[in-house]
Parts: C-alpha cells; structure tokens; sequence
C-alpha cells in the first residue's frame, strides 16, 4: 500500500506543496485524461436508448398538426428503431427559444418579417435515452401564418457527453446548414413575392379598368354601393401590392441587418447574388407596382378607346413592348377572393421552400455532419487529435499520409461559410433564376375576350403594357419612393416609418391576417392536391390567399359579372378587416388567430404553443444576441399527439409519414452504405486509420478501404518473402521497382500492397503504374516508382527484356512468377520491423497501422535533416562541401544511428520534401530530375 | 528471367564489348532530367553562353534550354525542314555581348535568331542549295555557308562574295585557317581558300591549293592549335597538317587488326570493313587528338606524333561524338545509345593489352611532301597507355547524337529518340536545392 505509486504521488505533492512545472509540458491537444470516465461503464449509457446510432433529425412545427418529423439523416428505418420520432420531435420544438414575433411591432406600416438568429439547445431525454443537439431556425413563407415556418435540425444521439463535448462544433456544423437553407428560402421568398406581386398587379389592372368601365357607364352611379365596393377593392390590392413590395424591400435588406450570432457565416458572394437579385426585382416592382401612374395610363386608354380591353390598345402594345418584355413568359393570374381553411391549405414542403440546389446542398451537409460524428467520443477525439497532427505536418504530410480535404479546416473552428453553389463554378442559373414559366392556362379573362386573344402572347401583352405604362408614369415619383426605402432599409430594427404611410400600414397589417384567417375555411377547389406539385404550388402560391378575386366560375357567364362576386367577398372582408382594427392593437397578434375559421386542433396547437409566444415576442422586440440554452430537465408530460399528426394533415399529398419523405431518390444507397462504412468505423475505431471520415475529395482516389486491404496485402508480401526488406527499401529510397508477372491479378496484388510503400504516391497514385504491357522508357521510369510489368513470350516481350536489361541500373526487378528480387542488397536495420517475415501482426489493419506509424517515424527523421541548415550548407565562408558532407555523413550515422542504405531512404525522403517545399503544387516548367545511384544489384532468391 | 539475367551478366565477359556494370564510383551523374520537345532526331547542340544551349534536329525546330533548371526558354520556329548546320555568332554592341544563333536547313534557308527573344531576326531563303556547314570569323565580322557553294555573308545577311564549287559533294566541313584562309573539306579533298578585304571594303574569296593527299571522303577537320590543323577520312587516314604552308606534317592509317589471341569461335570477314575504320569525329585539346574511329576510340599525341591509348571497342556501335574533357578524361557517344567516359591510365604492366584487340598501324612520311619530321612507328614506344572506362550514361533508346558539356552544371545529350537528356551532379544538386529551401525559408521567416 505505501509502495503503491498513487500514495507516492499524493504525498509527494503534499509534501512539496506544489512541483515544479514540468519543462516539457504537452501541448495541450494530447493531454488525454488518463481516467476519464472513472465512475462508469463507458458503453452503459447507450444500452437504453431506443436507436442503435446516432441520426440527425428534421422537424418542423406545422401550423396545420404541429411538430412532425420530417425527415431523419440517415434515412434507414433501422438506425432510429424504436425510437418514437413523433414524440421526439414534439419534444425538440417545444423548447424553441427563437424569437418568432410575426407581425408588425407598433409603428410600423407593414406587416413586418422578423428577423430571428437560430438558437442552440441541448436538451435531454433520460428516460428515451435520448440526448439531442438542437437547432432552430425559422424560414419564411409568404402563406404561412406571419410569413414563418419554423423547423428544427437535431443531432440526436444516446451520449450526453458527446454532444456536450461536441457542441461547439455542432453548432457549427448546423449553423452553416441553417444558412444555407435559410439562403436558399430568402431565394425563393423572394422569388414567390414576385410571382405575387405580378399578380396583384395584373389584379389591380383588371380592377381599375373594370373601375373606370363602371365610372364610365354612368356618373350619377358614382357613390353606387356597386361603385364603393369596386373601389375598395382596388384600395385593398393597392395596399396589397404596397405590402407585399415591403415584404421584398425587407427580405432585401435582411443581409444588411448585423447578425448576432457569431456562427451565422454566410458565403459573401451567395449574400451579393441574393442582394443584387432582390435589388434588381425591388427596382422592378418599385416601377411597376406604383398605382396612381397605372390608372393614370389606364384611364387615358379608356379614354381614348372608349373600351377598355379595344383591340388597338392591345395591337399597339403588342407593336411597341412585343421585343421588349417577350422575355416575360409568366402569365399571371388575377388574385381570387377564396378564403382556404386552414386545414385545406397545403403548406409547402421543406424542399419547396428553399430552392432545390440549397436544399440539397444542406442534405449533402447533414449528411457529411452526420458521418463526421459517427463513432464514441473517444473515437472523434482520437481522430481529431490525428487530425490536429497531421495539419501540423504539412510539410512531410504528403510523403505518407493522404492529404486532408479542405473542409477539415471548419474543424479548427475557423468560420468558412458553406455554400451551396459552390461558388467556384459559375452558376449562371442561380445568377439569374429562371423565369417562372407557368403554363398559360386558358385564362377565364381569355375566354370572355374575342377569339384572338386566346394566345397567352396576347395576354401578357396586357400586362406589359400595364407595366410600361407605369414605369414611365413612374419616373418622376420614384426618387422619393427610392429614399424611402433606404431610410426603411436603414431603420429598419426600429421600426420607424413616415407618419402618413402609419396609418395605412397598421390596418393593412390587419388585412394580412384577416386574409390568412378568411381564406381557410374556403374550401379552395384550386388546392386540392393536383399531383403536379409545382404546378399546384405556383398557382397556389400566386392565386390563393387574397381576397381579391377573378372567379373561375365567372369565366363560364362571361360578362363583367367578375367584379360583382369580387367585390361582395371584398366588402366582407373589408368590414372584418375594420373590425379588428379597432379591435386589436397590432401587438397583440396571436389574438386574432383564435377565431372561428381555426379548428379545434388548432386551437389546441396554439395553447400548446402559447408558453413560447412570450419569449418570442420579447426577444424579437429586443433582437438579444443569440444565446445557446442548455435545457436539461426532463419533459413536461404532454398531449399524446401522435395520432394527430399521422391521421391528420389533409395535405396528406406529401408524404409526412417523416421518415419516407425526404431524398429517397439519391439518398437510399448511399446513406445505406454510408451507414455501413460508418459502423465498420465505429468497430473498428481501435484500428483508427479513421480517415475513413475524412469524406469528401475522394472520388477515385485510394480511399482507406482499399489501403487496409493493401495492409493485408503487404502483410502476406513481407510474411512470404524473405526479400521482401530489400524491396521496401528499394521503394523508399526512390528506386524503381517493376513487378514482373503473366498473372494480371498477382502483379496487380502485388503493386497494390506496395504501393503502400512508396513515398508521396500522389493523390491518386500517379507515381504507381499497376499493369504495363509494353516496354518503358526512361520518363516512364522518372514518373512512376512502382510498376506492374507483363512478362510476355514474343518479340514485344524481347524487346521489353531488353529494357529491363538496359535500364538495370535504375530499377529493381521483382519477378512474381520465379519470386526473385534483383536489387542492390540492403544490410540496413532501419526497416526490419516492418519487414520482419516472423512478425506477430496477423491482420492486415493493424499492420497497416503499424506501417504508418514507422513512416510517420521516418518521415519526421527526414524532416529534421531536411531543415537542419548545417547539414546541408557551411557554416562559416572557410568550409567546403568536405566539411558539410562529412558533417551530413557523422549526423545520420552517429546521431540517428543510420547505415548507408538507411541514410539513402533519409535522403530521397529529404529530396523529396525539398523539392515539396520549393514547388508545392508540383508543377514547374521545368522536367522533373530523376536521381539514382550507381550500385551493383544482385540476385535474391526464395 | 533468370535466363536474362543470366545472359546479362554474361555478356560482359564474352562480348569484347565493355561492360562496367553498375558500380561506377567515378560517375558524378547521380541525377537526370529528360528534355522534350523535339519531334525527332536532335542532331545538334550548340552552347550559347554558360547556362543555355540550344538543340536543333530534324523537325526543324530549335529549342533553347536553360541547363540549370531544365526550362525551355524558346522555341524557335521557322524551318520546315531538317536542320543541317547551327552555330552561334557573338556581336560585341557597346557593353553587352549579343549572341544569335544562325541556322540552316534543308528548306535551303539560313536564318538568324535572337535566343532571348526567339524572333527570327534574319532570313534568307531560296538558296541554290542547303548548306551543310556554316562558319563564322569574328575578326572579319562575316560568316561562311559552305554546300555546292561557298558564300561569304556579313552580320546583316548580305552576300558578300560566292565561289562555286566543282565538287559533287560540297562543302561538308570549314575551317579557320591563319591570315585569313580558310580551309574547306570536300570528298577526298582539302581546299585552301583565301579571304581578301579589298581597299573598299568588299571581300573575294581565292582557292589557293588543293591537298588531295586523303585516299577517301574526308569526314572530319579540325584545327589543332595555332600552327597545325588535321582531317580524317572514312578509311582512317588521319593527316595532320601545317596550317600556314598546308603541307602533310604527319599521316596515319588507323587499322584494327584482329588479334591472335581473340576467342577464335568468332567468324570475321578477313579484312575490316571500312566503316569500322572510319574517322567520324575528331576532336583536340592542343596536345591530343582524339579520334572516334568506328566504334573505337584512337587518342593522338601531336607533340610526339604518336598514339597515346587507343580502345578499338569502346562502343557497341559507332562513335558519333566525342570530347576531351582534360589530358587524361574523355568522353564519348555512340550510336548504341550509351556516353562513355574514358580515362586515359598507365598500363599497370609493361605488358600490351592482349585483350580487345591488336593495334596495327602504318605511319609515313611522304617524301614528296617534304618537311616535319617523319613519325614514329608507335608501335615501338613503350609508353603507350590504356583507355579505361569509368563510367557510362545510359538513358537514350537511340543513338546519341552529339553531347555538350557545361563543366559542373552538367553534360547535356541529344538522341535520336527526339529527347535531350541533362544529366548533372546529383550531389551538386541537392546542394542547390538545400540552398534554395533555406532561401525560401527564410524569405517566408519559417514553415
């Protein structure tokens, strides 16, 4: 007991008060615990959880169920197992700590986007086993309730300490997934506001002619009940249109607004692309959104032709805009007055709300993020460590190990943002987004005009025209309009607007809910569920939820009957919208929500949700600075909902069984074998050569499979030949080794397990030739270190005996069929250990291992010499090459204990570190130098 | 592949071709670089300062090579067909030394080039034929083009006289000789032209003698010093000659005879065939000649107008090039692919070299061309010496052509397998480099 070494140490330090610091201390990255996990069993945490591996969850909280899972990465069934998502995923959204105030903030004209960071928690689920990271982020959508959706991202795994361990870079990791989705849904936001917005446009145009064709009929019907309720709805669209060009106005400026969450890093060149576009559509709609200039031009039309749709307005237009604004393929549509229920509104899936490339790209990242995370904690920690290393080596790297791909730099905690377009290639198409081209439907307008304007040629013309006719009315009002909006722009988080514009904005912001309320309960014919979702959702999204209207069962009786139907909706509306305008104070939002057109489910949703609405509203008001809040505690009992979800949900079109949904099409192979390699990894973590993980940039490169498979290789070259050291060394001291073989598969078996050996092989093995049949020449012996040579009977196999012959001097030869080896002899010590035919190793991984820890020795011997200036250069003006020689020579013998053949393994290495240093990339315009040694070879045999 | 080991290492011993083997510890050329860019045979290299050379062969082109890295500097393209001669001009401007490059070709073209640029800043073509063989005279600051004719040229291209020729063959070597003649090769003849610059500045060219001493085509013509000058011919007469009064001053017939104690098995016709006799290259340092004698090797001593050391296998083949690198180290290329670096070494014992054949040569005066005193029957001297092999180069899969060395940067080899290959001092080099890594390193102020 008093020998045992702890007591030593206790009463040592006891004794001393404190020892000395050690003068050697390690760097802080290999000072692993000796104990760590001295109280428990490592692998009992894991035993309960109800999921074999960790998994990346997807959940959303709908405003029709509730939370539902969405989607799971990776997507096996088998790797959540039991584990109840349903619940989960109610669990994970109901400690959403975002700010989600929707709405606008007293003051502000507009219905107001909010603008809210992600928030980070971890939060625990003991009795599921259950411990998750997890990430919430809102995205926009024009139908949605406040223009939001918020989802979550959840690492889900049974190890508490991993991701406690692991958050930061966990937060990382999802923070760059989050801003690309989150880029990609302001690409399409935008994008949907545009369709939008040309539709109220064309809306408005309708409505104004119609307008001034009733003004026209009769001027004593001036103050008609008829006249008013035309009237308002043309005030009604105006405004509208007004919103809806602030929502873009704001959705623009959004990249201006200084982000709070220092992991929020987003590509620059996306953010400037997204700007710009959103500028350029700004300017757009600034023109042709401008109502006063449009009726202007109207009217004058009406006035001239005495009809409001005459045929030479149309003819004319089409003479003067047809070059200009053919490009404009997209036929909009007037907005309807349907008010779909809740329930019948389809929301747009995850997919549709992001752009398709953003969405991918971040399933491609989660995907990555999932398999980087794979394995215990000791696993990640070890492979960071060898990470942390290797990077440190940059300089010897290349001789043995694989060079690391570029995103490994994200693990230093170096903030690279994640772009979806990759932003090396040039992505014209995400530059400038297509047109939205929609089918030119007959329109019911079409049908009630004269035969030739059943072309949707003729139809766009007209909105055409309305567009130019505004952008020249336009011109001299738009400076001020321009100034506007920078002060908006700029003053945004205040929230200050002009006072006259005040007014208007509070009651329109009311309009916005109102037509969200009212257009639920309307059984829309046109949302139900075409199977052509993108068809479905650009009609939806351009045509459903306001209240204006241009019937389609109007387009039937033909006639102006259109404005009638439309207006009675309106004038409804119009009463409700006034109501709560006096009602209700634009604080207070959730208010409204709960009206009659909102289901009992709903209104459930909501009280389950309520507990949240608070923080929310103040933290938007305050824009706090991101915080991550660690929610440990287990969960308050809640409403068994899963039933809810799985039955409900009328929009049963997409698939919200979860799991099912999402990238099945690409997605069921890879993850499958990913998921594979990923426990193949988790087992055989001991073995560690980890860069299993190291993911991307290895397409047909020598992965690390195929390298332990080499392991095995070489293992069986060095147990089976007793040459086998001489033709190691001949491999790592620079000489050419040719494989002679008729046997194809056993040459190429061999050169595979060599090339293990073969110092700075290149990415993809460029300095390996496995499989030669025709005679080489000298640069083919300056380019490739390890070659497979055919042995053939006939004259061409003369002819390359020949040059075997002649080239002797250069290479050795191993004939795999004689099993001779003809090289310069090796007497050196250096290798023996990974060339000892009696070794104990018996699998080829850990031989592999063991191989790369003797080259990591080596190569850090290589690079001492390489750098160590008088090795290589006199000290003083009086020395000669003599002297350094000699002094080269006393180094490698005395000082690392090498023999001459060893010492000629240090040198090609140090050569070949040199020439690295000097030329990174390789390339020179210079031919590469060939070195060799003339030394007599002879002949082993077995 | 026993087999052919077995047979490699054999061959040594049998063949009377030498084999050094691998152990070559006199070889400094530790390290390579393969130059590419030409299309076909290189015939030519031509140094142009102490780190350029340029190559030029039959695809026309003229490349020009840094030899310290093995950059190409240029390209110089212009001639659509083989290149027959290249040689460098050097113009003295104000301060600078200016070297050209002038090139002729088959397309019966000459042109003048500008190295650093690579424009071609002369040219002349639709000559009456190609020109085999050019020949600058710096003191006169004009050039000569010999073929079925021979031109006078100044620096600007401007012709400034022309001699037909009589001869089938033309011109297919030139030389200075001193006080302004110039001494011209043309089949079994010698000419003797001179060059006089009239009061006016204008040149004429005279033929003064004829020497017709050669028994057949003259391949080589060189001058050995200051008062001496010698050609060789294709049956391996090797004539020395004075080069003021252009008389015989000493003639020797190279002949291999076979030797006695050869391995008998070895059928040979009776007499060698006269390509093994041939003279194809002759080169001098001022005290010795060096003759690559078909595939042999033959060292001359001038002062002593007798043979120094002679191997009559030095090669598997012809010799095409060779060089005196000091009075002791030469160097020799050949057809079979390989460089050779010799060393002239006393014998180790008093005792003729048996073993690769029997030197038998005829030396005499003639009486009828008088003075310089007859020479010696080498045979009799004692002090003959032995061409040892020290090193070889091997590296080119066809004949190499011609070599050109710059001392300690490197020796540069063109072949006909369209590569030039650099070969250098590896030790040297990895010296360089280490210089430059820590240059660097220190630029960057670490890793």
């Amino acid at each position: 007991m008093i020998g045992s070494p702890d007591v030593v140490a206790f009463a040592k330090e006891d004794e001393y008060g404190q020892t000395s610091p050690d003068p050697w201390p390690l760097p802080e990255e290999f000072s692993v615990p000796l104990y760590p996990l001295a109280d428990s069993n490592p692998w009992a945490k894991t035993s309960y959880a109800k999921f074999t591996k960790d998994f990346i969850l997807i959940s959303e909280f709908s405003e029709q169920v509730g939370p539902q899972p969405l989607l799971t990465i990776p997507d096996d069934p088998k790797v959540c197992g039991t584990f109840d998502l349903n619940y989960f995923s109610l669990r994970i959204m109901s400690v959403d700590y975002q700010a989600s105030f929707v709405g606008h903030p007293p003051g502000t004209g507009y219905p107001r986007l909010s603008f809210v960071e992600d928030s980070r928690v971890v939060l625990g689920d003991s009795k599921e086993g259950a411990f998750a990271y997890v990430h919430h982020l809102t995205l926009y959508d024009l139908e949605a309730r406040g223009f939001v959706r918020p989802f979550c991202m959840a690492y889900v795994a049974a190890d508490e300490k991993k991701i406690m361990l692991q958050f930061q870079e966990l937060s990382l990791r999802f923070s760059q997934a989050s801003e690309c989705l989150k880029a990609g849904n302001r690409r399409a936001f935008a994008k949907e506001l545009q369709r939008k917005l040309r539709d109220l446009e064309y809306t408005h145009s309708v409505l104004q002619r119609e307008e001034g064709l009733q003004r026209e009929a009769g001027p004593q019907s001036m103050y008609s009940a008829h006249a008013v309720e035309k009237a308002n709805e043309l005030a009604n669209v105006e405004k509208s249109i007004f919103e809806h060009r602030d929502l873009l106005k704001q959705i623009s400026s959004y990249h201006r607004r200084p982000r709070r969450d220092p992991h929020a890093v987003t590509c620059q060149k996306c953010v400037d692309e997204c700007l710009s576009e959103c500028e350029e559509l700004l300017n757009k709609y600034a023109k042709i959104a401008y109502p006063c200039g449009y009726s202007e031009k109207a009217g004058k039309g009406e006035d001239g032709q005495g009809h409001p749709r005459g045929q030479g307005e149309d003819d004319d237009d089409d003479e003067e805009e047809e070059g200009v604004k053919r490009k404009l393929s997209y036929t909009p549509q007037l907005i309807k007055a349907k008010s779909a229920k809740c329930f019948d509104k389809r929301l747009k899936t995850l997919q549709e709300l992001c752009d398709k490339t953003f969405y991918e790209a971040t399933v491609a990242l989660l995907k990555e993020t999932e398999r980087s995370f794979r394995g215990d904690l000791c696993y990640l920690y070890t492979r960071r460590l060898d990470k942390a290393l290797q990077r440190k080596q940059r300089v010897t790297a290349f001789l043995f190990e694989e060079d690391l791909s570029e995103d490994d730099e994200d693990e230093l905690g170096t903030l690279r943002p994640f772009c979806a377009v990759n932003h090396a290639v040039d992505n014209y198409v995400l530059l400038n987004p297509p047109p939205i081209v929609l089918t030119p439907e007959p329109h019911e307008l079409d049908a009630l005009e004269r035969p030739e304007h059943l072309d949707p040629a003729s139809e766009t013309s007209v909105t055409q025209e309305s567009e130019l006719g505004l952008g020249e009315s336009h011109l001299e009002s738009s400076p001020s309009d321009q100034t506007l909006e920078t002060q908006e722009s700029s003053e945004e988080t205040k929230g200050s607007f002009s006072s006259d514009k005040s007014g208007v904005g509070l009651a329109e912001m009311q309009q916005g809910l109102v037509s969200m309320k009212s257009e639920a309960p309307d059984p829309d014919p046109d949302s139900d569920l075409t199977p052509d979702p993108n068809h479905n959702l650009e009609r939806e999204s351009s045509s459903e939820e306001m209240e204006t209207t241009a019937g389609e069962d109007e387009g039937e009786t033909g006639g102006h009957q259109t404005p009638v139907s439309l207006l009675e909706v309106v004038s409804e509306l119009e009463a409700n919208r006034e109501e709560e305008c006096e009602g209700v104070s634009g604080s207070e939002l959730l208010a409204p929500i709960d009206t009659a057109c909102c289901m009992a489910q709903e209104g459930f949703l909501y009280e389950a949700s309520a507990p949240e609405a608070v923080p929310r509203l103040c933290q938007n008001s305050h824009l706090q600075p991101s915080q991550t809040l660690v929610v440990n505690q287990e969960p308050q009992a809640l409403l068994p909902l899963q039933d809810d979800y799985t039955v409900g949900s009328p929009c049963s079109e997409s698939p919200v069984t979860g799991l099912e949904l999402p990238s099945g099409l690409l997605g069921d192979a890879v993850s499958r074998t990913s998921a594979e390699d990923g426990s193949d990894c988790t087992m055989s973590a001991s073995t560690g050569s980890d860069q299993t993980a190291s993911p991307l940039g290895y397409g047909a490169v020598v992965t690390l499979r195929q390298r332990k498979k080499a392991g095995q290789g070489a293992l069986r070259f060095v147990r089976q030949y007793p040459f086998a050291i001489q033709a190691l060394w001949c491999l790592l001291s620079g000489r050419t080794l040719v494989v002679l073989g008729a046997d194809e598969g056993r040459v190429r078996r061999l050169v595979a397990a060599l090339a293990l050996f073969v110092p700075a092989p290149g990415k993809c093995g460029e300095r390996v030739q496995a499989w030669l049949s025709c005679p080489f020449t000298l640069t083919d012996l300056q380019r490739w270190k390890l070659i497979g040579l055919q042995r053939v009977a006939s004259p061409l196999g003369s002819s390359m005996l020949y040059s075997l012959s002649r080239y002797s001097r250069y290479i050795s030869i191993l004939d795999a069929d004689q099993t001779t080896l003809r090289c310069p002899p090796y007497r050196g010590q250096l290798l023996t250990n990974i060339a000892d035919h009696r070794t104990y190793i018996r699998r080829g991984s850990t031989y592999f291992l063991h191989l790369q820890s003797t080259l990591c020795h080596l190569a850090a011997k290589a690079f001492l010499f390489t750098f160590t200036h008088h090795l290589h250069l006199p000290v003083s003006a009086t020395e000669g090459p003599e002297v350094v020689e000699s002094r080269r020579r006393c180094f490698l013998q005395e000082q690392l204990g090498l023999g001459e053949e060893d010492s000629q393994i240090l040198l090609y290495l140090s050569q070949l570190i040199t020439q690295q240093y000097l030329q990174p990339n390789g390339s020179s315009a210079a031919a590469p130098s060939f070195s060799f040694n003339y030394t007599t070879s002879i002949l082993y045999k077995i | 592949m026993q087999r052919w080991l077995f047979f490699f290492c054999k061959m040594g011993k049998k063949s009377p071709v030498l084999c050094i083997g691998e152990e070559q510890p006199k070889n400094c050329f530790t390290e390579l670089q393969v130059l590419k860019g030409h299309f076909d045979i290189v015939r030519f290299l031509v140094q142009i300062d102490d780190f350029r050379c340029a190559s030029a062969g039959d695809d026309g082109l003229v490349l020009v090579w840094n030899v310290e890295t093995g950059e190409r500097l240029q390209e110089l393209r212009g001639h659509s067909q083989q290149i027959t001669a290249i040689t460098t001009i050097t113009c003295k401007n104000e301060v600078t030394l200016n070297t050209s490059l002038i090139t002729a070709s088959s397309d019966r073209s000459l042109s003048l080039w500008d190295p650093d640029t690579g424009n071609r800043v002369q040219t002349i073509s639709d000559l009456h034929s190609s020109v085999k063989c050019l020949l600058v005279l710096e003191r006169l600051c004009v050039w000569l083009s010999g073929g079925e004719e021979l031109c006078v040229w100044n620096r600007d291209f401007q012709l400034q006289c022309q001699r037909p020729n009589h001869s089938d063959t033309g011109i297919t070597a030139l030389i200075e000789l001193p006080k302004n003649y110039i001494a011209a090769a043309m089949d079994k003849k010698i000419m003797i032209y001179s060059l006089t610059v009239s009061a006016d500045s204008s040149l004429s060219v005279a033929e003064i003698r004829c020497l017709s001493d050669h028994q057949d085509q003259i391949r080589a013509l060189i001058n050995v010093n200051d008062g001496l000058f010698a050609s060789g011919s294709h049956m391996g007469e090797l004539i020395l000659w004075n080069a003021t009064e252009w008389n015989l001053l000493a003639y020797e017939h190279i002949l291999w005879e076979e030797s006695q104690d050869y391995n008998q098995t070895e059928i040979r016709m009776g007499a060698p065939k006269p390509s093994e006799m041939s003279i194809q290259h002759l080169t001098t340092n001022g005290n010795l000649i060096l003759a690559a004698v078909g595939s042999g090797l033959y060292v001359y001593s001038v002062q002593t107008r007798s043979v120094v050391a002679y191997r009559k296998v030095a090669h598997d083949s012809n010799v095409l090039h060779t060089m005196l690198l000091s009075d002791c180290e030469l160097m020799s290329c050949s057809e079979d692919g390989s460089v050779r670096m010799w060393e002239i070494q006393d014998l180790p014992l008093p005792a003729e070299p048996a073993s690769s054949g029997f030197f038998g040569m005829w030396s005499f005066g003639r009486s009828n061309k008088q003075s310089g005193p007859p020479s010696k029957k080498v045979i009799d001297i004692p002090n003959i010496r032995m061409l040892e092999l020290t090193g070889d180069l091997i590296g080119h899969s066809g004949a190499v052509q011609m070599f050109v060395s710059f001392t300690e940067k490197g020796l540069v080899t063109c072949s006909a397998d369209h590569l030039l290959i650099l070969w250098k001092n590896g030790e040297r080099q990895s010296r360089l480099r280490s210089l430059a890594l820590f240059q660097k390193l220190e630029e960057r102020g670490g890793l």
